[in-house]
């Protein structure tokens, strides 16, 4: 099986902390500052990126209709780019 | 019901944790090697296709570029190891309190109670390595069983991302015709002292009579016969948040007795030395400083003192550890055959400092920073490279290795 791959892109997120401490993301802030709402946060648990790399807590979000992984690690929030073929 | 116990080993660790970060490298060859500038580096863990290429664990860096001369070594990141080794034990101890670590990637888990089944336990093992997988992109490879040897015997058994159950059905026919290494306890020099009396496999050894091993190897025979026989019955210790180590301490049995206090003190600064440079290595300090003399007729003394500041540093341990020795009376004791100095009460040195009012806090502040440099000296150039005066005031002091070389590995199974 081809290994799949994709570039790491280190996001902006508008977020809420929560009083327990847990993190809400509310809008996503693209590097070029194109930004979208966050219109609903579907599930939070530790996850792997597998094709970018790295680890740390997984968003999974909806924003405008579309499903999109969001990870916090470290103090900072990346998502996944398009694969980036071999 | 019997007891139901798992060991779960992180495949190939330190590789697998550069692979989660470096998902470019899966399916390549790669290790990770210490030092792989200098020409002494060695591989520390090796991917599984560097492994196919006959890359071992513990190979000097230019012997495993020779047998694979496309291996792409990265240099460790420990910092990393112990952030994974920290959020395996987050997911274990979700599960149970009792969780044994040894050393970052191994840790035994304890499931035991009055309904669990060891079929239960390779269905939590099953759940252990898809969440491990999930969350950290890691594999396991986990054995279960009823007792702790075995268990870790099962995890070297399949591998990777594998359960291997040894139960009281089946240990005789999985676990008695392997070779007696690999059991644990058993090294290469155990290994051959037992072949010459032709123990060479596990059952072999499971029917030595304890009574006989006692005769030939001591404690030690009938703990590793009970290992063999699968009689093992050492608790998994439960987590404790507290540092692990209670207390650091070394002792020397110097090559000539101390005659005088000052030889004395001589060999307190190389204990001194190597217990601070210890502690400063696990990052703590401690406050409880204490000494035991063994006098040449071989009876043992001991005492201790508390300080008011917590610290690593052999100048500010060593007056303490004298004026014990002074206050008691020890000094009467002379000569003296061995020393031992050991200090307790310790804390994590991230921890805030509480400064003393009349305490000289820049005068310390400079100590820590001094022996942070020697110590960065000696790991890059080796004991002898910068040594203390005393060294070579006193002969008695220089014929002593001044720091127990202490490679780094899991805490002793065999206590």
């Amino acid at each position: 099986m081809k290994e799949r791959f994709a570039e790491k892109i280190y996001i902006g997120v508008l977020a809420v902390t929560q009083p327990d401490g847990s993190i809400v993301p509310l809008r996503l802030i693209w590097p070029d500052g194109r930004n979208w709402e966050i219109d609903r946060v579907l599930d939070v648990r530790p996850g792997v990126a597998r094709k970018a790399g790295g680890e740390g807590v997984r968003y999974l979000c909806r924003i405008s209709g579309h499903e999109r992984e969001l990870w916090y690690a470290h103090g900072q929030w990346f998502v996944e780019g398009g694969e980036v073929k071999e | 019901m019997g007891r139901v116990i798992l060991h779960c080993d992180a495949n190939s660790f330190y590789a697998s944790c550069e692979l989660v970060y470096r998902p470019a490298l899966r399916g390549q060859p790669m290790a990770v090697c210490g030092s792989t500038e200098e020409r002494h580096g060695i591989v520390l863990a090796a991917t599984r296709e560097a492994k196919k290429w006959g890359v071992k664990t513990a190979m000097v860096n230019w012997e495993a570029k020779l047998v694979c001369p496309d291996l792409i070594t990265i240099p460790p990141d420990y910092g990393r190891y112990i952030y994974f080794s920290r959020r395996l034990r987050d997911i274990y101890e979700q599960y149970t309190d009792r969780v044994e670590p040894f050393g970052l990637d191994e840790c035994w888990l304890d499931f035991s109670d009055e309904t669990t089944t060891l079929t239960d336990g390779v269905l939590l093992a099953k759940t252990l390595r898809n969440r491990v997988k999930e969350e950290l992109g890691l594999t396991l490879s986990i054995g279960v069983s009823f007792n702790k040897p075995y268990a870790k015997l099962g995890s070297d058994l399949k591998k990777p991302d594998a359960t291997t159950l040894i139960s009281p059905g089946n240990y005789r026919n999985v676990v008695w015709p392997l070779p007696v290494d690999s059991l644990i306890g058993v090294g290469e020099r155990m290994r051959r002292k037992l072949a010459a009396r032709y123990v060479l496999t596990i059952g072999d050894l499971a029917a030595q009579s304890p009574r006989a091993m006692h005769a030939w190897m001591g404690k030690m025979g009938v703990i590793l016969q009970r290992y063999a026989a699968g009689e093992d019955s050492t608790p998994v210790m439960r987590t404790v948040d507290e540092p692990e180590v209670k207390s650091i301490g070394n002792s020397i049995t110097a090559p000539q007795d101390m005659y005088t206090i000052h030889d004395a003190y001589c060999v307190m600064y190389v204990l001194a030395d190597s217990v601070g440079a210890r502690l400063r290595e696990a990052g703590m300090r401690g406050k409880c400083i204490s000494v035991s003399v063994r006098d040449v007729d071989m009876r043992c003394y001991g005492a201790q003192k508390s300080v008011e500041y917590f610290t690593a540093q052999a100048e500010e341990i060593v007056p303490i550890a004298m004026r014990i020795l002074n206050m008691k009376g020890f000094d009467t004791l002379l000569p003296y055959r061995s020393l031992g100095l050991s200090v307790g009460s310790l804390e994590l040195n991230t921890k805030p400092m509480q400064m003393d009012l009349l305490g000289d806090a820049a005068r310390r502040d400079r100590l820590a920073r001094l022996h942070e440099a020697v110590d960065s000296i000696h790991t890059r150039f080796g004991e002898r490279a910068i040594e203390r005066g005393l060294a070579l005031a006193n002969p008695l002091y220089n014929t002593i290795i001044p720091r127990v070389e202490h490679v780094v590995h899991p805490v002793g199974f065999l206590r």
